[in-house]
């Protein structure tokens, strides 16, 4: 699951860099690897992506993704190529909590998919932790989600004299 | 011609033409000079292939102009998520750090060490910045009598051996104990125990092998402070009590001073730790048969005791005292001692910084770079550190993450603030055929991605991930041997 496509399918470098300036990815995503542990390998699954989520950055602009039924918000952020630095490092494998973000109080109340302990240990080693903060790769879409808008956390200023 | 000149220079030049007012000749001048701002090439040179030298070089590689070459002592990648991270820890950031490095504005050099092969002043004469990416590759010393005895040994080094550090794979820990000391009580602790109780399969091939055959069956995990003051995360610490076949046990009496208002007024990653410890302090179902990780709080180790053959047997613990002070809570000793009886110590308080050159000011007491915002003292321009060397050695990755995208910042800000100084450089154009010339085996990514196939190869044989070469000659010839 964690061997990206470069040696899943034996691709050359060049072959995968011409790709690569095709789709014109951002320096730092982590496209090429994360199919496996999405849904969107469901092949079968035709519907068009029409759940709108609207990601907040830290400052203050607003970035519009859409998604399906049963994609979590991972995969909103990569499907629709949504430049957030450093988003979903691990890929969704509950290892990071780099897809922290935060839910308004009553969509974070009306989520059917309770955060598990495991999501919520993760969840403690993220930075601006909120009461109604959720790991991305862990929210799945519904119908009734369409419209959901999230703030992504400012992340921690860590750079200081030693 | 469009690639000589770039957009900005274009539409100078266009508007010159248009302008009724211009003469021919005197745009020329304007057109050179802002040409001299977009079409060079800023030559990076990062020290160093963890998670602080690749987030950095993803980060830097948003001004077009960078041209990044990612210098590393072994012959394989990666830093501490090869290194350190247990085997079954392994995440997927690895897949991102192998997009930034195929990609045609970053090179892989490995197999170089820095400071050694080449120094630090060679490679500031040829890149327009340096940064320090090199990371805390030391260990911190009790300096109390006995840490030389034989099977008192750095966690660290134990780490390196179930993981595969080549300087390491040799290290043959002690197992034929049925008591084990920690002395600890941050993640590194809980890897160590975790491996020593119940070893992942994904581990070093002779790593397994010994463990399998180990006598192992206490561990004792000592702190100086207590239960509020741990340092590993609650993710590690669930992850020690699911062992199959061992129990972790915490003693009710260490919890008699911290009241459930205490544990309530916690923030919430610290509530969750504490109110999972507590729980296992009230455990009554206890299994006799089960191997034991033991959490003691408020110990301090004073001296570590040897038999006649100089092999550690046992370890003198001071009980402390907590002792709340401005600046956090410190420990007293009391006068009560004990004695735990062991037949390997491992010490895992921490990891410090090197220099790799005696001009890069070392904080001697942290063990950390002394830097301000990534940028070294005593450097005007062009010398940077980034990661565990810059920040210490602490945080996981994302932290590193972080840290790194934040000092990536302040560099590119000064690149633009100091433009008059960025001149066209060499780069690697000039310290690799050096390398060359004085017999250094260079390795590229290419190569290194041919080890990467082997070791997998090797590890489906076994049915794991990977069997990783400990050998840096194995790495060597491994890509040696594709080329011919
Ligand atoms: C045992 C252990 C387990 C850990 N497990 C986890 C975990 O499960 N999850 C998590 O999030 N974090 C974990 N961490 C923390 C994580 O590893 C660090 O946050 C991160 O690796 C620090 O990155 P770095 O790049 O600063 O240092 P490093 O990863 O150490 O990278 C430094 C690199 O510089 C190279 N280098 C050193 N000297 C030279 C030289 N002279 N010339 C050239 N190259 C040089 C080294 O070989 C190395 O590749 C763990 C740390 C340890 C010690
Ligand atoms: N799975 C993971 O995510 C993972 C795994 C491994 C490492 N890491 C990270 O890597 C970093 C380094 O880990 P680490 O375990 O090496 O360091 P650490 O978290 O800083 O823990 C060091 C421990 O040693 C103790 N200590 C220090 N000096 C001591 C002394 N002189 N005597 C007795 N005890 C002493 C500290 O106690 P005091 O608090 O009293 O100083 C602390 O309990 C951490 O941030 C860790 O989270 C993460
Ligand atoms: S992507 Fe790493 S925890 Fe969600």
């Amino acid at each position: 699951m964690s061997c990206s496509l470069v040696y899943r399918v034996g691709l050359s470098r060049t072959v995968i860099k011409s790709y690569r300036n095709l789709l014109r990815l951002s320096d730092h995503s982590s496209l090429f690897s994360t199919s496996t542990n999405s849904s969107n390998v469901d092949k079968k699954d035709q519907s068009k992506p029409d759940i709108k989520v609207t990601f907040i950055k830290a400052n203050g602009q607003k970035i519009v993704g859409y998604g399906k039924t049963n994609e979590n918000l991972l995969d909103v952020v990569i499907n629709n190529h949504l430049d957030i630095d450093g988003f979903g490092a691990c890929e969704g494998t509950l290892a990071c909590s780099t897809c922290h973000l935060i839910l308004k109080k009553d969509d974070f109340d009306k989520l059917k998919n309770k955060p598990t302990d495991e999501e919520l240990d993760m969840l403690d080693l993220a930075f601006g932790l909120t009461e109604t903060s959720r790991l991305g790769c862990q929210v799945y879409l519904t119908k009734e989600m369409d419209g959901l808008e999230v703030v992504v956390p400012e992340t921690i200023n860590d750079a200081r004299t030693t | 011609m469009s690639s000589f000149f770039c957009k900005q220079c274009l539409k100078t030049m266009i508007n010159s033409f248009l302008s009724v007012r211009s003469n021919l000749f005197s745009y020329v001048p304007n057109v050179t000079l802002a040409c001299k701002r977009y079409i060079q090439t800023i030559k990076v040179g990062i020290i160093g292939s963890g998670p602080a030298g690749f987030y950095t070089a993803q980060a830097l590689l948003k001004d077009s102009r960078v041209l990044i070459d990612i210098y590393e002592k072994y012959p394989v990648p990666f830093g501490l998520i090869r290194f350190g991270v247990a085997p079954d820890h392994q995440s997927n950031v690895i897949n991102s750090f192998t997009n930034t490095a195929l990609q045609d504005r970053v090179s892989f050099y490995g197999n170089i060490n820095i400071g050694q092969d080449v120094t630090l002043n060679q490679l500031l004469k040829s890149y327009n910045a340096v940064v320090l990416c090199y990371g805390a590759t030391e260990d911190r010393k009790l300096n109390i009598e006995g840490e030389d005895l034989i099977n008192v040994l750095p966690a660290r080094r134990f780490v390196g051996w179930y993981n595969g550090i080549p300087q390491d794979s040799d290290l043959n820990p002690f197992l034929q104990t049925e008591d084990v000391v920690i002395i600890g009580h941050g993640n590194v602790a809980l890897d160590c125990a975790r491996i020593l109780l119940s070893p992942s399969t994904d581990i070093t091939n002779h790593a397994l092998t010994a463990l399998r055959e180990s006598k192992v069956k206490r561990v004792y995990l000592v702190g100086r402070r207590g239960p509020l003051q741990v340092s590993f995360t609650i993710k590690e610490l669930r992850e020690l009590t699911k062992l199959p076949g061992c129990d972790t046990i915490v003693f009710p009496e260490d919890f008699k001073n911290i009241t459930a208002e205490t544990i309530n007024e916690l923030p919430r990653p610290r509530k969750r730790l504490t109110e999972l410890l507590l729980s296992l302090a009230n455990e009554k179902n206890l299994n006799n048969n089960h191997k034991r990780c033991v959490l003691m709080f408020c110990r301090s180790p004073l001296q570590i005791v040897g038999d006649k053959h100089g092999k550690v047997s046992s370890v003198n613990l001071g009980v402390n005292r907590l002792i709340q002070q401005e600046d956090g809570v410190k420990t007293e000793l009391t006068d009560e001692k004990e004695i735990l009886k062991c037949g390997l110590f491992l010490r895992s308080i921490g990891y410090r910084a090197v220099s790799i050159d005696p001009s890069i000011p070392l904080n001697d007491k942290t063990g950390v770079i002394s830097n301000t915002n990534g940028k070294v003292h005593g450097f005007d321009f062009g010398l940077y550190c980034s990661g565990w060397a810059a920040t210490g050695a602490t945080g996981v990755i994302i932290g590193t993450m972080n840290a790194s995208f934040e000092i990536a910042e302040h560099i590119l800000k000064d690149f633009g603030q100091n433009e008059p100084l960025l001149v066209e450089k060499p780069g690697a154009t000039e310290i690799i055929p050096h390398l060359k010339s004085k017999g250094v085996k260079v390795v590229t990514f290419n190569d290194w991605q041919r080890i990467d196939e082997l070791e997998k190869n090797l590890g489906s044989q076994l049915g794991k991930p990977r069997e990783k070469l400990v050998n840096q000659k194995d790495m060597i010839k491994a890509v040696d041997e594709e080329k011919d």
